[in-house]
Order: C-alpha cells, then sequence, then structure tokens
C-alpha cells in the first residue's frame, strides 16, 4: 500500500501528481473464498478489515451490487456519538467512538474526525427533566455529557432563537461526539482491507444464498457462483430482501431517510444541533454546507428518495431555531433506505441459516456504529458465536422479550 | 407527495392520513409459543414490491382502510376496505 503522509504529497506535487496509485485493487471473483461479505458499504468493508487484521482471515470477499459506499453510507449526516441510555448500547457505541478517534492513523486514511460535540435542546420543563435523567444515565455508563442552560446554549451556538415555538428550556451535550467524513471512513477501510489482500468486488449483486441442510455454502451473484464457508449480511435497508432470499423474516421495516445540505456558507455552526420534539439536527461541514436531517418518512419505502412532507417539516424547524439560515437555498436533498427494528437497536449476530450472519436494523444510527460493527462483526464470524459487546443485540431477544428500547435515547425519535 | 383515493372521503393529500404498517396480519391463538408470539408481534414481509398496508384518515373520516403500494415506486394499485381479501396484483 502507498502511505499517505505530508511527505508523500510534497513529492507527488514535485513529480506532476502522476504516481498516485488506485486506492484499492478492483479483483475478479474468485469461486470460493472463507468468508464472502454482503454489502460495500461502512460495516462490510469495516467488518473485512478487522477479519484480516484482529483474526488473520484475508481470504475474505466484499460484494456490492453498486459501488462501494454507494447506499447509506455515502448518505447520512455524518454524525458520531455514543450518548445512549442503556449499559448495553453505550458499552458498544462508545467503543465504536473510541474507535473512531485513533481510526485516520490506524488506516493511514484522514477520515477528517471533528469533535466538536453534539447539542441535543430540550423545549420543555418535562424534556429537561427527562434529559436529566438521561444524562445521569449516560455518565453512570461512563460516557461523557453534561446538562446545559438555555444562556449557555446560546453562547455556544449565538445563532440560535431560544425563543421559537417551544422555547428552549435547555439541552445538554456531549463534546466527544461530532461529525467525520464518510466517504473518508469506507474508502479508508476499502484501501486498508484490500492491502490486507481482501477482494472488493463492487457491480456484483447476490441474487440467491446456496443453502443445503440450514447451512450456508456460498452465493449465487449476478457475476456466477461463489463458494464460502461463512457469509455475512451487511445490506441496511435490503436486509429483509437478503433475508427473504436465504429463507427468513427480519423484525424491521425499511424506510427512506432523508438529508439535505444548504449552499455554502462562512462558518457559522461549530456544534452539531440536535432537537427530538420539532424533528431536526443540523451541522455545518468542512466545505460550508449545512448539512440536515429529521425523522424517516412514515411509510414503508425501497425509493431511495424523500418524500415532500417530511422535507417542508424538517426545513420549517430549522427556520425556526435558525431564523438567519431562511436566506440560503438548499442545494441538494437525497435519502437512504434504511432498516429500522421495533426498538431502534441493531440486530447484530447469528441467523437461524448456519454460517450465515447478519449485522442490521442500523435504522437511522449506523454510520457511527461502523468501526465498533465491524470489530465485532468480525469477531462474532471468527467465534461462531455472539461478541461479548453484542451478545444482547441478536434476533433472540425478540423471542425474549429482553428488548433494547432505545427509542428514549436514540436523539432524532426513529 | 402521495395521493390516496380514501374509500370514504376521496382522494386526499398524504399528510391528512397515518400509516398503519402491514396488513393481514393475524393474531395467533392464546396458546401459541413464544416464537409464534414473537413473530406476530415484530416481524415483517417489509416487502421491496407490492405492500398490502394500513392507512388511516386520520385528518379526515378518521377510518381505517388498506393500500396496495409499491415500495420501490410507491404507486397505488389498490384501496380496499378492512377485512376484504388481498387483491391478486401480483406482478
Amino acid at each position: 500500500m502507498q502511505r499517505y503522509s505530508a511527505l508523500s504529497l510534497l513529492r507527488h506535487a514535485l513529480t506532476g501528481q502522476k504516481g498516485w496509485k488506485p486506492a484499492w485493487r478492483s479483483p475478479e471473483p474468485k469461486s470460493s473464498y472463507d468468508v464472502v461479505i454482503i454489502g460495500a458499504g461502512g460495516h462490510g468493508l469495516a467488518t473485512a478489515y478487522y477479519l484480516a487484521k484482529n483474526h488473520g482471515i484475508r481470504n475474505v470477499a466484499v460484494l456490492e451490487k453498486g459501488w462501494l459506499g454507494g447506499g447509506n453510507t455515502g448518505r447520512n449526516t455524518q454524525v458520531t456519538r455514543s450518548n445512549y441510555f442503556w449499559p448495553q448500547s453505550a458499552a458498544f457505541f462508545d467503543r465504536s467512538l473510541q474507535l473512531y478517534e485513533t481510526l485516520s492513523r490506524d488506516l493511514n486514511y484522514n477520515i477528517m474526525l471533528s469533535q466538536r460535540g453534539i447539542l441535543t435542546l430540550a423545549h420543555s420543563h418535562h424534556e429537561l427533566e427527562g434529559i436529566r435523567r438521561w444524562v445521569n444515565a449516560i455518565q453512570i455508563n461512563g460516557v461523557d455529557s453534561e446538562v446545559m442552560t438555555a444562556q449557555e446554549i446560546k453562547k455556544l451556538v449565538p445563532l440560535i432563537n431560544l425563543n421559537c415555538r417551544f422555547p428552549i428550556q435547555g439541552g445538554f451535550i456531549q463534546r466527544r461526539g461530532g461529525i467525520s467524513r464518510h466517504d473518508a471512513v469506507a474508502w479508508g477501510y476499502a484501501r486498508a482491507a484490500s492491502d490486507f489482500g481482501v477482494d472488493i468486488i463492487q457491480q456484483c449483486e447476490v441474487t440467491g444464498f446456496d443453502i443445503k441442510a440450514g447451512r450456508v455454502n456460498g452465493v449465487q451473484t449476478t457475476r456466477g457462483p461463489i463458494k464460502a464457508d461463512k457469509v455475512s449480511i451487511a445490506v441496511a435497508g435490503h436486509t429483509s430482501v437478503l433475508a427473504k432470499m436465504a429463507g427468513f423474516r427480519m423484525p424491521v421495516t425499511s424506510m427512506a431517510l432523508q438529508a439535505m445540505v444548504s449552499e455554502p456558507i462562512k462558518p457559522c455552526l461549530d456544534t452539531v444541533v440536535l432537537s427530538s420534539i420539532i424533528h431536526v439536527y443540523v451541522s455545518q461541514s468542512d466545505r460550508g454546507e449545512l448539512v440536515i436531517g429529521g425523522g424517516a418518512d412514515v411509510y414503508n419505502s425501497y425509493a431511495e428518495r424523500g418524500g415532500i412532507p417530511l422535507l417542508e417539516e424538517c426545513v420549517a424547524s430549522l427556520m425556526e431555531l435558525f431564523p438567519a439560515f431562511s436566506c440560503l437555498r438548499l442545494m441538494r436533498q437525497w435519502a437512504g433506505t434504511v432498516d429500522v427494528t421495533p426498538d431502534t437497536t441493531p440486530i447484530m449476530g447469528k441467523t437461524p441459516v448456519d454460517n450465515l450472519f447478519v449485522s442490521g436494523g442500523w435504522g437511522t444510527g449506523g454510520y457511527k456504529a461502523i468501526p465498533a460493527g465491524g470489530e465485532t462483526m468480525a469477531w462474532t464470524i471468527v467465534h461462531d458465536r455472539p461478541h461479548p459487546l453484542i451478545e444482547d443485540f441478536g434476533l433472540e431477544r425478540f423471542e425474549a422479550g429482553a428488548l433494547i428500547d432505545e427509542g428514549a435515547a436514540s436523539g432524532v425519535a426513529h | 407527495m402521495l395521493q390516496i383515493n380514501c374509500p370514504f372521503c376521496g382522494c386526499r393529500d398524504e399528510v391528512e392520513f397515518s400509516f398503519g404498517g402491514e396488513s393481514h396480519i393475524v393474531r395467533p391463538s392464546i396458546g401459541c409459543s413464544d416464537a409464534e408470539w414473537s413473530d406476530y408481534l415484530f416481524y415483517e414481509e417489509n416487502l421491496k414490491g407490492i405492500h398490502c398496508e394500513r392507512w388511516s384518515h386520520s385528518f379526515g373520516c378518521g377510518r381505517w382502510f388498506n393500500v396496495a403500494r409499491d415500495t420501490v415506486t410507491h404507486e397505488i394499485h389498490a384501496v380496499y376496505k378492512i377485512g376484504d381479501p388481498k387483491p391478486a396484483l401480483e406482478k
């Protein structure tokens, strides 16, 4: 692998930028692999990377029906945080945030992590009471978070309108939360995994599974059959579609989650601001665009485009919070297909089919979980039992009734 | 914006309606297993294609009905009453 550094930048600048090599290989698929991962998004690529790095399993293929990082990995709003209520979630998502904190160095790829803090607003006395309880739980989980008064919020975010409809009563901030560059996370993992020998095969759609006596032996693809000892599904909104091919159902609903960006402006917002009640969140990217998101569209959808009612709600809420933004134009709007679970906690681990694994149900919050998702899924695939951090995230919880209801703690309600 | 043809009020904009999830889910008997109960409560077809689902005209007549809608194109193929069988629409 060609290492990136200030020195390499300088050297290539002096030689006309002609010496750069592709960041990853694009090989033809082999006829068999130890592990086949379906979906070259953040989770699939991270799983392949940790299989190679932590477990020495390098005969791995990542199959992608479209292009690498072209699904939800390239459509999310790049937020990372670990301010969860339940201990299982906090342990998992904080592990993810810790991995993010050193990821640029680990991958030799700048993911542009900016821990600018994520501020959650309270618009009523009762919501503020709820937030106090939530912050206590987060702190007991060993994660940083602090309650802020309305005045402290105004000082931190001068453009905010405290007297919006449902006036702001206070809020809380996780200062280690923030944003990073989502494409870089996919590309960084792809480059590092490819360097370990992982084959990343784009434009290769899985069309079926080869299952005999309840055990998966490989997949059928648009580029021919591929044998595999183990197969892992990491396809976000299409989890149910793949599960159906393998003969089982999933407790998820696929919905369109939209996001949008404004035209670029000078720096004016150096925190991620989120309101659960009026349903909007916003941050400013390094390019100067305001990145805006809200809730998911209300009905099942695989369309990868958002509806107008939610777009209007989102923008109207933003105007309430930041009246100054009303003079900006929206530049782009898009949507991804997210698979939402009943308890808004992901589904990770084994499936009813032997040697077939799933990492899904990420709903509206999969991006922040990419590093820990990859690390724990790799461990799970190797050991054929769930990694201790994800023991409670398995499908069994729906039968046992042991749901991990993060609806309250997930920031924007799913 | 979806345009939904309420069987009681006629065609209205999506914002007048509430979504009620998948239709035709049959409640299992009282003596069912934990697995059957979990399947009933949480598991879904979550179809990519024509999906039969419940809608309520909450800012209109308030009544529930079924809609067969394509989850990729969002095209509505049929609107029919609660209790009516699934229309034959398989592509």
